[in-house]
């Protein structure tokens, strides 16, 4: 029983991991950028919206409505002031410029707000603990079940969104060529400044749900990042739905690491971040097909 | 019709001979610093000749391999963890040091058939989340009592005095063979393999550059660099503690001295880690502005000036200190060939 039980929780933290992960993947994808700084981001998110509930005392559900455009801004700028300059001058230096960035963002956060852990917790009543029962004496929480249904929803707009919208549609053209849309009349800068601002928008939730489910601090920002790398490289980098694949393998892992031993947690999902590394280079089309190659040619 | 019949390839010029003389008088020189320098100026430039062996490996990696690590630091705290553990062990403790160093070394290899695949961002987060789980493991053994860290005990047996000199040569020799180990890589058949690389992989594969085996031998060097580095801070500050030698903040400081110095430069990494020295000296106290301003640098210095200081400096001025290129140069009557041609 604590089996399944552990399943269901490896599952729905899988939810929190796409979440935090998809916005990692989908610039990855369309611009082919790692941010760096993509960690650090979310923990501003949440730093933002418990200013909000903190000072003024709104909800962070509620909050979002001034922080999910606040964070569509800062992409704008980002990708204006940063990524599009860094990528210009090749592959190597955006991870140099959002590295710095990183750096920059946690020790300001640590300057303005202080070692202290802050949780939003406390500003949305019982839904951080409440849970229910699902049957067979197994128990989900509530806010657990809520991020993953919001992950899903979330791939799932994105999904709509860039299939069927024309926006859409040119994002995916730019991700493919940058300069041939320009043929066509498509602004690539622009469709990159709008992907960066959607990315963003989704660290913003992502600020929302860790600052929900765990505290924070302003140095959490890297360990988030590398959450939502690992789940993205297992799930197929650049690929949506698989990033929500990526998230439950990484959450199952690390719930059984850590029923096993109290560092297992973060060890099991590291080494399966890594197996899966080593089988995607060795086991990877690539490989076959040069393996193929070899035997037929 | 041979229009290169009165050009010539030169490697060697007046300065780089004078440069290359005065570095060797400055290494005597400072080779018999402990006789006259007195004991905190020797305890500061050791940890100077330690930030100049981290930012010349970092470089190596970054500048002539094209590998981006976010995550160097694995080795620099595998280094001073094996020396702990090597001495726990009975081992002296500087023999321990150097060989924590080849031990880190060798466990770049199996490392590398992970990473080195990798490219750009992948292969830095990569690396960082390796130093994770190194970290990780490290922290399993149960004398280094978790976070509380552990202390290299067995270099008590030395008084001050001595520990400090002998600490100060190890990290003077430590500096110059990792410099000179880079040096001659750079000039041999290898190091134009690696600057191929780094300009264009595919181009470099496709050129009969074997790729693989050139980025396994500059992560190897770079491994061991950095590990004895970090095995050299342990002789110097004596605790090891996995949360500040596994800390990420070593991957900020090579960047910048890197970024700031100038990348892909073999003067470079030794000037940035001059400034950094210099910076730390100033505003080390300053703790978390210190870091912002470090940051605020890397990412300045990346989307403005990406060559760096030394990057500028040689592509105004065309001084080359060092012969580690090749420079085309036109000999009297001939077509000027300009300092512009000036191969790194």
């Amino acid at each position: 029983m604590s089996f399944l039980s552990a399943v269901i929780d490896g599952v729905l933290l899988g939810g929190y991991y796409a979440m935090v992960a998809c916005g990692l993947s989908f610039m990855f994808g369309i611009m082919k950028i790692i941010n760096l700084a993509h960690g650090s981001l979310a923990i501003l998110a949440a730093f933002m919206l418990w200013m909000i509930a903190e000072k003024l005392g709104y909800d962070p559900f509620l909050a979002l409505i001034v922080v999910v455009p606040a964070m569509a801004c800062l992409g704008w700028l980002l990708q204006r002031a940063v990524l599009e300059r860094s990528a210009r001058s090749g592959e190597l230096v955006p991870i140099l410029s959002t590295f710095g960035l990183a750096i920059v963002m946690e020790n300001s956060l640590f300057e303005y707000f202080g070692a202290d852990t802050r949780s939003l917790a406390p500003y949305v009543g019982s839904l951080s603990y409440d849970s229910f029962e699902i049957g067979g004496g197994l128990y989900v929480g509530e806010l657990a079940v809520l991020t993953f249904a919001v992950a899903i929803l979330l791939l799932g707009g994105l999904q709509l969104f860039l299939t069927y919208t024309p926006l859409g549609c040119a994002i995916r053209a730019t991700a493919e060529d940058p300069d041939t849309v320009e043929l066509v009349g498509v602004n690539s800068r622009f469709v990159n400044a709008v992907a960066a601002a959607i990315a963003l928008v989704t660290v913003g939730l992502a600020g929302l749900f860790l600052g929900l489910r765990s505290s924070f601090d302003p140095y959490v920002g890297s360990m988030q990042l590398i959450f939502a790398f690992e789940a993205a490289v297992i799930g197929g980098a650049g690929s949506l739905w698989g990033t929500l694949a990526g998230g439950v393998v990484l959450g199952i892992a690390q719930t059984f690491g850590a029923h096993v031993h109290p560092q297992g947690f973060l060890l099991a999902g590291h080494g399966v971040f890594l197996l899966v590394l080593v089988a995607r280079q060795y086991f990877s089309g690539h490989y076959l097909r040069a393996f193929l190659k070899s035997k037929l040619g | 019709m041979d229009v290169h019949s009165n050009l010539s390839i030169q490697r060697w010029t007046n300065l780089s001979l004078g440069v290359t003389i005065a570095v060797a008088g400055l290494f005597a020189l400072l080779a018999v610093g402990p006789v006259f320098l007195p004991g905190n100026i020797l305890d500061k430039l050791t940890v100077l000749f330690i930030y100049v062996c981290l930012a010349a490996m970092w470089n190596a990696l970054a500048g002539y391999g094209g590998m981006i690590s976010a995550g160097q630091q694995a080795f620099f705290g595998l280094g001073g963890y094996l020396a702990i553990r090597l001495s726990e062990w009975g081992i002296w403790p500087y023999p321990a040091l150097i060989a924590a160093a080849l031990l880190a070394g060798l466990s770049a290899l199996p490392i590398s058939a992970i990473v080195l695949r990798l490219r750009a961002g992948e292969f830095a987060i990569g690396m960082w989340i390796i130093a994770e789980c190194i970290r990780l493991l490290v922290n399993l053994d149960p004398i280094i009592q978790g976070d509380t860290g552990r202390s290299l005990i067995a270099l008590s047996a030395f008084d001050a005095a001595e520990r400090r000199i002998f600490t100060y040569w190890l990290a003077l020799a430590a500096m110059g063979i990792m410099l000179g180990v880079i040096f001659l890589l750079l000039r041999s058949r290898l190091g134009s393999s690696i600057q191929a690389i780094r300009d264009d992989e595919e181009a470099a594969a496709s050129v009969g550059v074997r790729v693989s085996t050139a980025k396994r031998i500059i992560f190897v060097i770079a491994a061991v660099g950095c590990a004895l580095a970090g095995a050299l801070w342990l002789a110097t500050f004596t605790t090891f503690q996995p949360r500040s030698f596994f800390g990420i903040q070593w991957s900020a400081y090579m960047i910048f001295m890197v970024l700031v110095g100038g990348i892909g430069r073999f003067e470079g990494p030794i000037l940035g880690a001059i400034i950094f020295f210099l910076i730390e000296l100033w505003l080390g106290s300053a703790g978390v502005w210190y870091l912002i301003v470090l940051g605020f640098s890397a990412l300045l210095f990346s989307l403005f000036l990406p060559k760096g200081i030394w990057g500028y400096i040689e592509d105004r001025f065309h001084v080359l200190l060092l012969p580690v290129g090749y420079r085309l140069q036109a000999s009297a009557g001939g077509p000027a060939a300009g300092p512009r041609e000036a191969l790194r």
